[in-house]
């Protein structure tokens, strides 16, 4: 069994578990995912569960070894964690069951918002939601008299004026790190200025547009007031900029919202002048310029119905509307669990989700434009080439792509 | 050599010195501030704020009221438990040295003491062999893996690092076995022993530089691999490496990166020591059979 | 030794490099040739937490799995990933061909096609490490060689460090130091006089950034295989050449080089094989946007959301053939000497 996991089951009996009502389970139960503190209680919920043994797999390569892992017959996992951008791989292959009959069965603690349904079937069970959203400095806003940007022009000038005033060189932070960091800055964009990815109802690129153009703008206007190495600024080199009081606006996931204040050596100017808010819109645009996440479970296909059930009731105690009650729990995340009251650190997300923000497309070749604006869009954020040429790059290398996974003729 | 250094000119003398210095500060430096960083705290060993914090260590100050914290190590070692990783590291080590030794030294004997041209094709197809990048060979197995119920396990990994080490291991013992004349066993063999008895009765003792220096490697292959143990080991099961890429965390979650910085050092030491005790079998080793061509 | 015999002592290894390596490569072989059915795709309603139902596309699994089953390795495409734009890109090319008017033109468009892009850097980086750390190496050694016996052995243990070293961590401990705000960041910016620099933020200084990881990397194994090559010198022949009265350059130049000269090819050898496939630092130094390799690629396309098998085998079988294709003068030398041996 799991180190972590052991560590925070001991936590939990002492404190939610104890009230939780005992879990039974009748057969095998094997779960990979993500290895971030969320997941981690998730599973150490499951595995509290007796009867059957319940064994975790949490590790960072989960997207890498989740379909191998259920494609055999009998699945070596009988569970995936995933996300809206990684259960679309596991129902392309067709490793991954409905969930129909055992929702009705064993679902009782369950939210109808809980349930992720394609084409009328539940495929899997959400338990946290995420997006990216504003955090900021309030007392440097506050100091040279600038509200709390509302769109990313507005961004942008308060950048201008914090560089301006001398406070700070580099004043925006983004995780604009080549790869799918950079690509996802560039969903969050193109979404805000009502892009759409594909031409309705078909698999054909459409990212070389108006929208995807002014997007690459307004990015590489923003990377003007950014550390000159943010290319290599995933979100943690991000965020430790934001803690060592370097930057003072950025794109940032919610998830990390509660942790930006706790980490080591983090200065107190930092710790008191931290806020969040929701996302910003671009362009004029009304949708806001962000993507919304959740992650959930699923049940694996090509194992037997008994493991499927104890599966089901193992993942039900994984999400126990009973953990809310845990203060460390419930600061883990953005919760979609019944009983969860949002946490100050919460509210950039619910804010995201009341703005109406665009759901990170679920489409079964979303993987391959991801990867393939993380590998084109480097060159023209150094100014090597053109946005038209950098799209166009991009729509080139993606055709390629669902070409050989037969999604294009 | 030794009477030659005794004629050296002074400048040219002054001129060896220097270079040694500069050679060795460009060697060591690296592992010395990473040791000395480790003792920091984050935003003090990247110094984000500005590169004289990694100096003075002001935000550690500000966090435990001294310059220098074990909080890393503490995190790494008994928060994480990486002796778990650490114990799994050297189990994967010692077997696969001494398989990939035992059947290399086999099969680098049995090449060099083989004149047809079919040793000659087998090597060169073992060059070819290394040349796969050993990325595209997990992906090829992690499906039947799976399928057989042995994916995530150090057995599966150990048998694959072996096979993956081979060509290596057999390149370098059979120039090493080249150079051990063949009139030693086939003298044995004139005095009645079977191919195997004469390995084992004449070869086998005087093998051992080679061996040592060959396994060598061999463990620096098992103990540095990072894209076959990241693939095919379960979490309960990593070893040091996967487990230092694991704290550096992802997109979504903060990692550790101070637990990575100690986990780092902490893999560094035993290598630090292996060369230490070896340093003078992997000369010797190298100059008694591999360098001889 | 008799063919019999040679078959019991080479089995072991030869079932081992067969099971695990050539298999692999003749899945991979037919991996590259084959992609995966056309996908039936259906208008389905989906529902998500948060913000409710919308019409998405999905894959008709009823439909997918027919077609499926019938061929479970997909369908035999033959070359056609192989001409791809993400590999070999062969309309691409021709197609700039004909519009360029130079051959710079022909040169800077090519650079923008991912395989070209990353054969460029790959190339590049091959042939400068590589004689670098030969050169470097035998430098080393020479040196290491002419201490004084005492301090000898801390030398050799210091030279050792960087090859020792698990790749990763030694590109992440140099990636961290090169920070703008590193030591060494900081150091250049002081000598350079220029507060912006960073040796991340533009191509060229991340390629030689890379390079000097690999020298760095990679010249202490060249060391110490030269290193030990000094220990094989013939006493009688520096001596000669002493009492002929050469100079220290023409003792090295005619006695010490010859000796070492398999060595160089040996090293050389191993080098080009490993630069070809550079991968680590690349990662580690969080270097994908200046600068690719064909292993990244691979790595690329089979950690993605969703993975690419036959690009990454199409890529694989490409970097065997360029492997190859760099060895071949090697191969061939090493056959010919061979062939003399047998006779």
């Amino acid at each position: 069994m799991n180190k972590k996991i052991l560590s925070i089951v001991g936590a939990l009996s002492i404190t939610a578990f104890s009230t939780a009502q005992a879990c039974e389970i009748g057969a095998r139960v094997s779960i990979v995912g993500n290895e971030f503190p969320a997941i981690q209680t998730v599973g150490a919920g499951a595995a509290a569960c007796t009867g059957g043994e319940v064994s975790t797999n949490l590790t960072a390569d989960h997207q890498k070894i989740n379909v191998p892992g259920m494609q055999g017959n009998p699945a070596e996992y009988t569970s995936a964690i995933v996300a809206n951008s990684s259960i679309v791989a596991l129902m392309n292959e067709d490793v991954i069951r409905p969930l129909d009959s055992l929702v009705a069965k064993h679902g009782g603690d369950l939210q109808s918002s809980q349930l992720i349904k394609v084409n009328g079937k539940v495929m899997a069970v959400a338990f946290m939601a995420n997006a990216q959203h504003l955090m900021y400095r309030k007392d440097v806003l506050a100091d040279l008299g600038i509200s709390v940007p509302k769109t990313y022009e507005e961004m942008l000038a308060a950048a201008e004026k914090i560089r301006s005033s001398g406070a700070m060189q580099n004043p925006v932070g983004g995780a604009y790190a080549a790869g799918w960091n950079l690509a996802q800055e560039f969903n969050n964009m193109f979404l805000g200025y009502g892009g759409s990815h594909f031409k309705a109802g078909s698999a054909n690129p459409s990212v070389n547009s108006e929208a995807g153009v002014n997007t690459l703008n307004m990015m590489k206007a923003l990377s003007e007031y950014m550390n000159p190495d943010f290319l290599t600024h995933d979100s943690n080199a991000t965020n430790a900029e934001y803690r060592a009081g370097n930057i003072a606006l950025l794109n940032m996931w919610g998830s990390r919202a509660s942790s930006q204040t706790t980490a080591e050596g983090v200065t107190d100017a930092v710790k008191n002048g931290h806020a969040i808010a929701g996302p910003m819109t671009v362009g004029g645009g009304s949708t806001a310029a962000s993507t919304l996440w959740w992650d959930g479970w699923t049940v694996a296909k090509n194992i037997s119905d008994a493991e499927a059930e104890a599966t089901f009731i193992a993942m039900m105690n994984g999400i126990s509307p009973s953990m809310m009650s845990d203060e460390n729990i419930r600061t883990q995340a953005v919760w979609l669990i019944d009983g969860y009251t949002p946490t100050d650190a919460a509210i950039g997300v619910f804010e995201a989700a009341k703005m109406g923000t665009t759901p990170y497309p679920m489409l079964p070749y979303m993987g391959l434009m991801h990867t393939a604006l993380g590998a084109e869009l480097a060159d023209f954020m150094q100014g090597k080439e053109t946005a038209e040429q950098a799209l166009a790059d991009v729509e080139a290398a993606y055709v390629a792509a669902a070409k050989e996974k037969g999604y294009l003729n | 050599m030794t009477i030659a250094s005794k004629r050296r000119s002074l400048s040219l003398r002054i001129a060896i010195y220097i270079f040694a210095a500069i050679w060795l500060l460009v060697a060591a430096f690296p592992f010395v501030w990473t040791l000395w960083g480790s003792f920091k705290v984050e935003l003090d060993f990247f110094s984000v704020a500005n590169w004289t914090n990694a100096l003075s260590g002001e935000r550690t100050i500000a966090e435990y009221g001294q310059p220098f914290t074990d909080a890393g190590y503490e995190g790494a070692w008994i928060k994480e438990e990486f002796w778990r990783n650490v114990i799994n590291t050297f189990i994967v080590c010692f077997f696969v040295v001494c398989t990939s030794l035992t059947i290399g030294t086999l099969g680098g004997y049995a090449l060099s003491r083989s004149g047809y041209r079919y040793t000659l094709i087998l090597l060169i197809a073992a060059l070819i062999f290394r040349a796969m990048p050993p990325i595209t060979l997990v992906s090829g197995y992690m499906l039947p893996f799976f399928e057989w119920n042995v994916w995530g396990i150090l057995p599966t990994t150990i048998i694959v690092l072996v096979a993956i080490n081979q060509p290596f291991t057999l390149w370098m013992l059979h120039s090493f076995f080249q150079n051990i004349p063949k009139e030693l066993d086939e003298s044995a063999k004139v005095d009645g022993c079977s191919q195997f008895k004469a390995f084992r009765l004449v070869i086998i003792p005087v093998m051992w530089p080679g061996v040592i220096t060959t396994g060598l490697f061999s463990f620096l292959l098992a103990y540095n691999d990072f894209a076959i143990t990241s693939m095919l080991l379960s979490e309960d099961n990593r070893t040091m490496v996967p487990q230092i890429a694991a704290f550096l965390g992802t997109t979504y979650t903060e990692g550790n990166v101070m637990f990575a910085v100690a986990a780092v050092v902490s893999a560094a030491a035993p290598l630090f020591i292996l060369v230490m005790f070896f340093q003078r079998q992997i000369v010797s080793g190298l100059t008694a059979g591999a360098v001889k061509g | 030794m008799k063919h019999s015999t040679f078959i019991w002592f080479f089995s072991p290894t030869a079932l081992a490099m067969l099971l695990f390596i050539a298999f692999p490569i003749v899945s991979v072989l037919v991996q590259s040739v084959h992609a995966p059915h056309k996908a039936v795709l259906v208008e389905v309603e989906t529902c998500t937490p948060l913000v409710g139902c919308t019409i998405e596309t999905s894959i008709d699994q009823e439909a997918t799995r027919a077609i499926r089953e019938e061929k479970p390795i997909g369908r035999f495409i033959g070359l056609e990933i192989f001409s791809d734009r993400g590999h070999l890109a062969i309309s691409e090319v021709s197609k700039i061909w004909s519009i360029s008017e130079n051959f710079n033109e022909f040169f800077t468009k090519l650079g923008n096609l991912p395989f070209y892009r990353a054969m460029a850097f790959t190339l590049t980086f091959t042939f400068i490490v590589t004689p670098l750390v030969v050169i470097v190496g035998f430098l080393i050694a020479l040196n290491v060689n002419a201490l004084h016996d005492r301090i000898k052995g801390v030398v050799v243990f210091f030279s050792l460090l960087p090859f020792v070293i698990t790749p990763l961590i030694g590109a992440l401990v140099l990636f961290w130091m090169i920070d703008s705000r590193g030591i060494l960041g900081s150091a250049i910016q002081w000598i350079f006089a220029d507060p912006n620099l960073s040796l991340k933020a533009s191509t060229g200084l991340m390629w030689i950034s890379l390079i000097v990881y690999g020298v760095w990397h990679a010249a202490p194994f060249a060391f110490v295989i030269f290193y030990a090559g000094l220990q094989t010198l013939p006493a009688d022949q520096l001596e000669a050449a002493q009492i002929d009265g050469a100079t220290r350059a023409q003792q090295v130049r005619y006695v010490v080089l010859p000796h070492l000269m398999p060595l160089v090819s040996f090293v050389a050898l191993i080098q080009l094989m490993d630069n070809f496939r550079v991968f680590e630092p690349i990662v580690g130094f969080n270097a994908s946007a200046h600068a690719q390799s064909l292993s990244w690629f691979i790595f690329n396309d089979l950690g993605g959301e969703t993975r690419q098998l036959s690009s990454a085998s199409a890529t694989s079988v490409l970097t065997i053939i360029g492997v190859t294709i760099l060895l071949l003068p090697v191969l061939r030398r090493t056959w010919r000497d061979f062939m003399e041996k047998a006779k």
